[in-house]
């Protein structure tokens, strides 16, 4: 049984969601401290949602310099597969794992409320359960989740399938409005290699029969059977890449 | 020695402000017309030791480039006392 590491610092708050999340895809999961320097031989590494030290300074900030993410970078670094949720994704962008950053919602209100995502690539270790194209409805819970880039990231980004899943309107269409500002309506992105993952909307809110809704849980199942390839490898054969000539 | 310094972070040019903006909006709302390109960022304190205040400025740009700003949406400014 694969077993899947859930990091709680202080003000972490869907710790509990992920847990549940994951322990129902099947794996076997544990929370892990945030002053832990040691990641228990996991297999997968889940930042879950929340207010991790009250968003003092930014969003994440501090979190990123939390004894256990030497670990989670050393972790990411091999290959390993790492997931940041809402909270979890901006502690990602603050410790450089992932580009870009996440900025103040463009409408000022904090929104919290279905959206639906439309999933652009499916060779990571958390979305290879879907299709691409795929349709997917959970919640959104933030402040600050516009995501934000200089333009040569945002074109790397989108040249390489790093875009993995992007908001559309509940109807699976074109957006009536914008959900908070991000560039490019982008919802969730990776890493170089693939292996590291990010979002805003909550995958774990939406991965329970009980609430009516399990749209998110492949990306709870997905990690449990992925393959555990070097990240590299796999990118090799799995992504597209296109090649961008500097401006 | 010790030296007060002065951080501001302020969100980088040409980046959505939507806290600046709404600031604007409200200094109109008050008769201030005149009040335009608002934009909202952080003030930040400190003292450091320091053998001198071009060190003091020093350590206090790589406390900015390493935690007090963020390279991606922001811009800061250090000014040391005396």
């Amino acid at each position: 049984m694969k077993r899947v590491a859930v990091v709680r610092f202080p003000g972490s708050n869907c710790d509990f969601d992920t847990l549940n999340s994951a322990r129902r895809a099947g794996a076997d999961a544990y929370f892990v401290w945030h002053r832990e320097t040691d990641l228990e031989q996991a297999d997968a590494v889940l930042l879950p949602g929340g207010f991790s030290y009250g968003d003092y300074l930014r969003s994440g900030a501090i979190a990123r310099f939390s004894p256990v993410m030497a670990a989670v970078q050393r972790f990411a670094e091999s290959g390993g597969p790492v997931l940041g949720i809402c909270n979890g994704f901006q502690i990602l962008c603050e410790a450089g794992l992932l580009p870009g950053a996440l900025m103040r919602n463009s409408r000022l209100t904090f929104v919290a409320r279905p959206v639906a995502l439309r999933v652009e690539q499916t060779e990571t270790p958390f979305t290879s359960a879907y299709r691409k194209g795929d349709i997917l409805r959970m919640p959104v819970a933030h402040g600050e989740g516009r995501f934000a880039a200089d333009q040569a990231t945002l074109a790397r980004l989108e040249a390489d399938g790093r875009v993995v899943v992007r908001y559309v309107g509940l109807d699976g269409g074109a957006l009536p409005e914008t959900i908070n500002g991000s560039l490019g309506e982008i919802a969730g992105i990776c890493n170089d290699l693939g292996n590291v993952v990010g979002l805003m909307p909550h995958p774990d809110r939406a991965a329970d029969p009980a609430i009516g809704n399990t749209d998110g849980l492949g990306f709870f199942t997905s990690v449990l059977q992925w393959g555990g390839a070097p990240a590299q490898l796999r990118r090799s054969t799995t992504f597209t890449r296109i090649q961008v000539t500097p401006s | 020695m010790n030296f007060r310094v002065h951080v501001r972070v302020v969100p980088r040019a040409g980046l959505l402000d939507p806290q600046g903006q709404a600031v604007e909006h409200a200094l109109s709302a008050l008769g201030f017309a005149g009040a335009k390109d608002v934009r909202v960022g952080k003030a930040i304190e400190l003292s450091v030791e320091a053998a001198s205040k071009h060190e003091a400025h020093a350590q206090a740009t790589a406390m900015c480039d390493k935690l007090l700003a963020n390279p991606v949406t922001e811009d800061f400014l250090v000014e040391v006392e005396g």
